[in-house]
Formats: structure tokens, sequence, C-alpha cells
């Protein structure tokens, strides 16, 4: 198996893209990646496109093979990647794979969804349609719903308060300012979303316990990254940016519905997933400078810090509230604003999440967001309730 | 524009003499805090340079709402509307939103419009709160009739609220289906959404009283619309 290098990366601002098709943002955020991999006359012999909804919403199926004519790359291998909102970890590591193989050279990877084409409802639904279609769909069951039992759950087992599950909130949107490319850029203060009698309209009730400002918002977006081997990288000469190779990535199932598992609390695949992306590392979690994890809801912030080792069980809350996840603090995650900021078009977040950590690895965002002398980088990628779970270590590689 | 006061007297329709309502402070998600208060007839020309820019923004339907409630702001301060009123909410100052609606007769409130122009911050739901307060709480109304055009409108206003269909009458804003906020949903609903302090400390009141401060047209509209 050949070293993977992640040769360019390129995204579009998250949020609400009224002006473009989901074909537009895919191809935009493909030509960013393209260009920033500086690929000259070279062409890719393969594009995974990550995408979740396209066949519900936008009543469009078979993407990649239009993106791969949009884009003018024929005759490209394309395939289109759905794995709920794990699409574009997915997608990222069968580029991985086939980059891996030796089978391609260049690959592109790109994520992407178009949410706010439709309303709230419609999304909710639409995102509702990875529960299990027997079991749960039909009772009304929503990812918000399922949050909220799981964070209730969660709260009482290892004594989560609600403080901590706002501090992950006001983190993440306070630093999502700074992102250009972030959805949400507002800050909140505990004051207006928990302590004043006000916060009832600013912060009401969305899936008890789980309040407005707890939840992700729908986006618009796309994230697209260039692999090579690693090899072929340091023979294209002396790059303009610094290398960054995948060092790992780990993959794991977990039982559809979550009434199946022994313990709901216990995200099994999260912790497989990371597990194995550290193992073939050859890292430990506390190797690791930087992480983006999926943060749909607040409470999973909390619970996959947990659940990949940064903190033991009980304990990522009151890393969270005491700012140790913060820029400059002991651990930071999500210092792009997560998906609570930065927003989730659930086929671009894998892809995305990918995207920002090579920003991190090449060292080049700017100091308010840049973890200083990051060397290492993880994501998780959260699909359906932690039923289908990637997590990626990255590298920075030292020329 | 000079006017026929002799014309105008027929023109005009006798209005009925409105309590005022007293302005409230709230604290934002964002921690800023807005006053909530009434805009006298003498605002509407700086309220309609606000509006302005929402006429050519089809994006949740801000054109409809703006149009018309342009007219209907104008309407006020040129006297061809009866017995109206319009709230504002204001951060530092500047103009965050706009509710307007009016006294169809003793017993029954017409709730016009709501414009949010600072998005994000629920704006719209404090502001549209305020408005019912004012019928219930301050003009002493048995019931407001209300209607949207908008699916947030909708969402916020009809589900929140858990507003009564009406099918018996028309709101007078034309042909979509009009509900009602009794009395006693308005108190049943209060605790949840009817939310500010009053009184508004003194230097806060006078910031949002020395001007009503407008954005200008560009920012209004990546306000709203949240484009980059």
């Amino acid at each position: 198996m050949r070293d993977v290098a992640i040769l360019g990366v390129g995204m579009i601002p998250f949020g609400r893209r009224d002006e473009e098709s989901l074909m537009d943002m895919l191809a935009h955020a493909s030509l960013n990646a393209l260009d920033d991999a500086g690929m000259g006359d070279k062409s890719v012999d393969a594009v995974y496109v990550a995408n979740m909804g396209a066949g519900i919403i936008q009543h469009q199926t078979a993407i990649a093979s239009s993106l791969v004519d949009r884009l003018s790359l024929l005759p490209a291998a394309a395939d289109a990647v759905e794995n709920g909102p794990a699409s574009g970890g997915s997608a990222v590591k069968n580029g991985v794979l086939a980059v891996a193989s030796g089978y391609y050279d260049y690959v592109l990877v790109v994520g992407g969804e178009k949410m706010r084409e439709v309303t709230g409802w419609r999304a909710t639904d639409f995102v509702s349609t990875m529960t299990h279609p027997e079991a749960e769909y039909p009772y009304g069951v929503t990812l918000p719903g399922m949050a909220g039992m799981f964070t209730r759950l969660y709260m009482e087992k290892y004594n989560v308060t609600r403080e901590q599950i706002v501090a992950v909130a006001i983190k993440n949107q306070e630093i999502g300012i700074l992102n250009p490319y972030a959805h949400i850029e507002m800050v909140i203060t505990k004051e207006g979303i928990m302590d004043s009698p006000h916060s009832v309209v600013n912060n009401p009730v969305g899936a008890d316990p789980l309040h407005l400002y707890d939840m992700c918002p729908v986006s618009d977006g796309a994230a697209a990254v260039v692999l090579c081997s690693l090899e072929m990288a340091q023979k294209l000469g002396k790059p303009k940016k610094p290398l960054v190779r995948v060092a790992g990535f780990g993959q794991a199932t977990d039982t559809h519905t979550l009434q199946e598992r022994d313990d709901p609390t216990d995200l099994k695949a999260v912790t497989l997933a990371a597990k194995q992306a550290l193992d073939t590392a050859k890292l430990k979690p506390g190797d690791i400078d930087v992480a983006e994890l999926h943060d749909a809801f607040t409470i999973l912030e909390i619970a996959e810090s947990e659940h990949v080792g940064f903190f033991k069980k009980g304990e990522g809350g009151k890393a969270a509230l005491a700012g140790k996840t913060k820029l400059g603090g002991e651990m930071p995650i999500n210092v792009s604003g997560g998906l609570k900021a930065r927003g989730h078009p659930v086929g671009a977040t894998g892809v995305a999440q990918v995207v920002d950590i090579t920003w991190q690895l090449r060292h080049e965002l700017d100091k308010n967001r840049q973890v200083k002398n990051a060397k290492n980088g993880m994501t998780v990628n959260f699909g359906g309730f932690g039923n289908n779970v990637l997590s990626f270590v990255l590298q920075r590689v030292e020329q | 524009m000079k006017v026929d006061l002799e014309l105008e007297a027929m023109l005009r329709a006798p209005e009925v003499e409105q309590p005022s309502y007293p302005p409230k402070i709230i604290t934002m998600a964002n921690g800023k805090k807005m006053v909530v208060r009434e805009a006298a007839r003498e605002d509407v020309p700086v309220l309609l340079e606000a509006v302005r820019p929402t006429l050519r923004i089809p994006q949740d339907f801000y054109d409809i709402v703006g149009v018309r409630l342009y007219a209907e702001l104008l309407g006020w301060y040129r006297y061809r509307v009866r017995n109206e009123y319009c709230l504002i909410g204001q951060v530092d100052g500047y103009l965050a939103g706009i509710v307007n609606g009016r006294m169809m007769g003793e017993d029954i409130g017409i709730s016009l419009h709501t414009l949010a122009i600072d998005r994000g911050l629920r704006v719209g739901s404090h502001l549209f709160a305020s408005k019912m307060e004012h019928h219930i709480e301050y003009l002493g109304q048995q019931e407001v009739w209300i209607t949207a055009e908008s699916p947030i409108g909708f969402r916020r206003w009809m589900i929140e609220y858990g507003l009564e269909k009406q099918t018996d009458v028309q709101h007078e804003l034309g042909g979509a289906t009009s509900y009602r906020l009794s009395k006693e949903l308005y108190y049943e609903t209060k605790p949840r959404l009817v939310v500010g302090d009053r009184p508004v400390p003194q230097e806060y009141l006078d910031v949002a009283m020395k001007e009503i401060k407008v954005a200008d047209e560009a920012t209004i509209r990546e306000k709203i619309i949240g484009v980059k």
C-alpha cells in the first residue's frame, strides 16, 4: 500500500447559497481544490462525489457522472458515494484506498449538499430517512429527537450539566466567526441563551433537553480534496505548500437502531473507528494536536471527545467548560466552528473536516484560528446516530 | 406636498385614542440588548428607508412583506390607515425589526406585518410577541386576527402559538387563511413566548429615543439574505 498525500484542498463558504445549484457548488469546491493542488495539465484518474440527498431534494441522481463532465475531467472514473452524514468520510476513504492500492494516481474527492432549497421541515424529514424504516421513521423519529434522548441519557449517566453543553455551543460559534467558510457568524453568550429569563425565547427547547443553539444549522456547501501518492507528490518538485499525509483511517458500524444497543450512550463505532485510525497512524489520542469532531448536536462533541480517548468518560463536558477544548487549550476541538458554526451540508461535512485539518497542519490559517505547530490532526465523521463512523488521522510531512 | 385641509378632513377617518405601548428591553442570544418601543408617526420616513431594500428581496417572501409594510406605514403617515400603530426593535439605536398592526374595533386587533432586519436572533419572534402583548394587555382587546405570508411566519405564529384557524372571517390582508389569538391563548402562551423587562434603563432608552439608526442598503441586504 502506498502512502497517500493530500495534494490540494478547497471549500466554498457554507450557508445559504440560493444562486447556485448543487452541481455549481460541487464544481466550485472541486476547482478550488484542483487549483490548490497545482495540478497543471495533469488530470485526475477518478472522482468520488459524496452526497446524501440529491435524489430526494434535487430529484437528481448520478451526480458523479454529471460532475466529471461539468469539470471536463472525462474520461475519469466517477462514483457517487451515499452513506448518510458520513458520505464525505466514506468518499475520502474510497479515494485514499484507490490511491493507496496503486490503481489510481490522482483522485478528486468532493462532497456537497444543497439543503436550503427546501423548508426546515422537509430538510429534517430528508435527514430522518436514514433512521430505521420500520422501527423508527414511521413513528416520527427525527435526528434532533434521537439526539435529545441520547443527551438525556448521557447527562444522567455522566453527570453532564447544561452549562457544559452550552459551553460547546458558545465556543464553536465564537470561533466560527473567524472562519470565512462558516455558515453561522454570530456570537452567543451564556446570558443570552441560558441565564437570562429571556433565553426562553432566544433559545427555545427543540428536542428536550436540547435547545435551538445545541443544534447545527441546515446548510448548503461543498468541500473537496485532491489525493495522490506521497511519493508522487514529493516528486512533483518542492511543493508550494507543506504536504499532509493520510496517516490512518478507521471505519466502524453499529446497530441501526439505538434501542438495540446494550448501552445507547456507548458510541462503539466512534471508539473503534478512532482506534483503528490512531493504530494505523501509530499514534495515541494524546499525540493529536487538533481535532474536528462531528458536533451535529453539542452533546456529540462532548461524547466523541471521550470516545476517541481525548478525555475519560464523564470528563469531556468538564473539559469543554474549563476551556480545554478551545484554541490554545490542551486539546483544541472544532477550531473551524465545527458543524455547529461552519454548518452541516451532510454530504460535504466529512470532506470539510479533512480540509480544515489540512489547513491546520499546513499552518496556513490566521493566527486567531491556527493551532500552533500542529503536526497531527484527527477527524470523526458520524453517520446515522453513530451506526457508521469514519475517522481520519492526518499528519504534516516535514520537508 | 401641499395638503388641502378641507378635503383632508373628509378623507381622514376618525381615529380612536390608543393607549401607548410601554417600552421594554430584551437580552438577545448574543448578549446585546434590544429596546422594543412604539414608533411615532413622524418616524415613518426613517422606517421606510429600512423597508425599501426589502422590496427587491424575494427570499423568504421579504418582497411581499416589505411592499405591504411599506404601504401600511406610508398609509399611516399620510392618515390613510385607521388606528394603526408600529413597534420597533433597536439594538444600540439601530433598527433591528418592525412590526405593525391596527385596531379593527374595540375588541378585535389586526396583526399586519413583522419584518426582521437582524436575522438569526429571533428578533421577529420577540417583536411579534410584543405586538400580541400590545393588543391584549395595552389596547385591551379580546382577540387578534393573524395571517401569514411566508413559511417562516406560518411556522412562528401559527405553530408556536397554536393559533385557532378561523374560516368564517376574512383577514384584511387578503385571501390567505385567517387565524386568531384569543386573550386566553395569549395568557397561556405568554410564559414561553413573551419576554422583556420594564422599565428600560435610562441609558438604553436614551440611545433608542435619540435616533432610529438604519443600516445602509447593502448591509440590510446582507443581514437578510446572509450571502457572503
